[in-house]
């Protein structure tokens, strides 16, 4: 009877091991995008969004407008890699200055920083893929 | 014995409030000894490193002078408007030390481009204006092209420069440096790092503590 109890608690702990661990390979891609997107943000970008995304006044937009980044999904990897140069409004504001290129920028880094930007400072909108990059890349102005 | 230990203790006291919260901020800079003649007698004093008169053009193409600071602390640094690098972090960081100090009249902020080709006082004006800076606590100035990075090196020890090999074309250093009455310099923070700035936040009381003494 001890025995019983004994294997059945250990087989009740591995089962839950073994499920913890399985998490599915879209998770850790997603959460290895996340974590090397916060360090490509931190290089490049956090300058003048802000480590909190929140930009600096009227200078430069914050990142926290979640609708912005959803309408724009489709756009940000031209932003990201080419710059802006264009009004935008962002929280029902005017910004109007000109944000360099990042033209050194390989596809998956720019999609690692949008997995970063669009799933921190409020937004939550899942994964970004290379290949999402790659097809926007060839529609920008 | 115990009178020993008595005055061990009250000596140990007396130094922890040499070093305590009454130290005044130290004189930064070159400073040279000059002799003068008091009463008969050979007396040396100290000469300090001090801001020389300077003019500018103010975002408001105002001109800017030397005496606009009479009778004020300041903070002076170096940037330009479209630098990405260090410049928006200084400036968010300043924009903390212009709203804390907004109603001190004694406390202004002097930022001096360095891109003296693009940012005339109306793209400084169009900055300051998007930062959200309304009064004159807090003026962007330019300068001519030849004296500014003397200023910088020269005036204010910050090194500024142009470079063909850098992606902008220009490098400068981030400091803030803090300046009293006397155009003396009192200290010199890293305005990129948040922990210097409110250091340099308490600098500036404890600056604004001792003019008051020396007024009376």
């Amino acid at each position: 009877m001890r025995n019983k109890v004994i294997f059945l608690l250990l087989f009740y702990t591995a089962a839950v091991f073994q499920l913890q661990a399985c998490d599915s390979d879209a998770d850790i891609n997603y959460k290895r995008n996340y974590v090397n997107g916060k360090g490509l943000y931190e290089k490049y970008c956090q300058n003048c969004h802000g480590a909190d995304g929140t930009g600096l006044a009227r200078l430069y937009p914050p990142l926290t407008d979640t609708t912005y980044l959803i309408e724009n999904k489709a756009l940000l990897p031209c932003i990201i890699k080419n710059g802006q140069n264009k009004e935008i409004i962002v929280h029902r504001e005017t910004y109007d200055g000109e944000m360099p290129g990042n033209g050194n920028l390989a596809d998956i880094e720019i999609a690692q920083i949008i997995v970063y930007i669009t799933n921190s400072f409020g937004n939550n909108q899942g994964s970004y893929a290379a290949a999402q990059v790659t097809s926007a890349l060839k529609d920008c102005d | 014995m115990k009178n020993l230990y008595l005055i061990a203790v009250i000596s140990c006291v007396f130094q922890a409030c040499s070093n305590g919260p009454d130290q005044k901020l130290p004189i930064l800079g070159d400073r040279e000894p000059v002799e003068r003649t008091v009463d008969g007698k050979t007396v040396v004093d100290t000469v300090y490193h001090t801001i020389p008169p300077f003019s500018y053009l103010n975002q408001d193409s105002v001109v800017v002078t030397e005496k606009d600071f009479d009778n004020k602390i300041y903070i002076a640094d170096f940037f330009f408007t479209s630098c990405n690098t260090i410049c928006p972090m200084m400036h968010r960081n300043m924009l903390e030390v212009y709203n804390r100090f907004k109603d001190e009249p004694r406390v202004k902020i002097l930022s001096h481009t360095i891109d003296i080709k693009y940012d005339l006082p109306s793209r400084l004006k169009t900055y300051a204006d998007k930062l959200g800076v309304e009064s004159d606590r807090w003026v962007f100035v330019h300068g001519s092209r030849d004296s500014i990075f003397e200023v910088s090196a020269k005036n204010y020890l910050v090194a500024a420069y142009e470079d063909n090999t850098d992606p902008q074309g220009l490098v400068h250093q981030g400091w803030f440096i803090l300046v009293d009455t006397k155009k003396q310099l009192r200290g010199a923070y890293d305005g990129t790092k948040e922990g210097q700035v409110n250091q340099m936040m308490a600098d500036m009381e404890k600056l604004l503590d001792e003019e008051i003494l020396n007024e009376k």
